[in-house]
């Protein structure tokens, strides 16, 4: 069973899951760059951090034969403080190139303040302005609801950005109908305690289609489960999902979003 | 899948997560205290569990949701703790 990890977080993740990733059949991992788990102190530390994920990463996953993407951004966390988001999101450029880069993530909204709102639309000009993919976390919890409106919104006053080239992840049965209303890919993130678990991700596919839709781990230095996706595989296998249904869910759909980056297409 | 076949499927695994549930409300209701939003929050949305309306899972997210739409002034924290204050 072949399936694409369409956002994990390597670098917090031990070698080993690699290993297990490849033995469970992953292909390709995809890494969003996001909050450390502490505030970094200037933009020499995002500049680090986006080294890391495009040199260092992609040498330490081709070691299991899988193929390494990212996506570069300042997150959520990190964007009450404007004067630090412009500075950082003005490095991004100059990685845009690298072979692994698919485009602008995961940029979204934690709290849904005033600055992260404005640090959101900065990096969606800076993604239009360089035709890129956009990944969007949305936030967590309580704050999920909201804040997915305020992203759409946002989102939808650009008449730059094309819907069918952003996806939206961590969504859930509360914001998923309005997701692909909206025209866009709806991301369903498998996690031990918050967001989806691989029953409910189901269900939401059985409710509202297999198109537009993805599974992702989102794996990271948390609770969380690299092997995420193939278990919500197991779970449709149970419920009698047809094998061409579950390759399309967890392979044909990462690929084909993913494939409207050129990085994407000629390193896959 | 059928009725039955789910049942036969998930049933044990609901009924754990059930009994999970009132074991915590259990302990919660024996502890000295008064309730805050968190338990009011999640009273309300155990009232979304019975009856016949449907998209009950959406239906006790929203019961937590923040459902105002305007953006905060400022992000005072980075954490959620999974239900909305709307006192604050």
């Amino acid at each position: 069973m072949k399936y694409i990890e369409p956002h994990a977080h390597m670098v917090s993740r031990v070698t080993d899951d690699y290993e297990q990733m490849a033995l469970a059949g992953c292909e390709a991992v995809c890494e969003p760059a996001f909050w450390a788990g502490f505030d970094r102190s200037s933009p020499a530390g995002f500049f680090d951090y986006f080294s890391q994920l495009t040199q260092h990463e992609p040498k330490r996953a081709a070691k299991f034969g899988l193929k390494h993407f990212c996506w570069l951004c300042i997150n959520s966390k990190e964007a009450e403080d404007v004067k630090l988001a412009a500075e950082v999101i003005a490095l991004v450029p100059g990685f845009l190139d690298r072979p692994n880069v698919l485009g602008i993530g995961e940029i979204g909204l934690n709290k849904n303040s005033r600055n992260e709102l404005r640090v959101f639309e900065m990096q969606v000009e800076l993604a239009a302005k360089h035709h890129q993919l956009i990944l969007v976390h949305t936030p967590h919890l309580e704050d999920k609801f909201k804040g997915t409106r305020l992203i759409l919104d946002a989102l939808q006053s650009d008449r730059r950005i094309r819907p069918e080239r952003v996806i939206i992840d961590h969504v859930e049965e509360h914001t998923v109908e309005m997701v692909l209303d909206a025209g866009m890919w709806a991301g369903m993130t498998l996690y031990p305690e918050t967001k989806c678990t691989p029953a409910r991700a189901v269900d939401m596919l059985e409710t509202y289609g297999h198109e537009r839709l993805w599974l992702n781990s989102a794996c990271d230095w948390g609770v969380s489960d690299p092997l995420a996706v193939p278990k919500a595989a197991l779970e449709m296998k149970r419920r009698g999902h047809l094998a061409t249904a579950v390759e399309k869910v967890i392979f044909q759909s990462p690929k084909k979003f993913l494939s409207q980056s050129p990085h994407f297409k000629a390193g896959f | 899948m059928t009725r039955p076949q789910i049942l036969d499927q998930y049933f044990l695994d609901a009924r754990h997560k059930l009994v999970d549930l009132a074991a915590f409300l259990d302990r919660v209701e024996r502890a000295a205290g008064k309730d805050d939003f968190r338990l009011q929050a999640f009273r309300a949305a155990l009232g979304e569990l019975s009856g016949g309306k449907k998209h009950k899972a959406k239906r006790v997210l929203l019961a937590f949701s923040d459902p105002t739409t305007r953006p905060v002034a400022r992000a005072e924290t980075k954490g959620a703790c999974g239900a909305w204050n709307s006192s604050q």
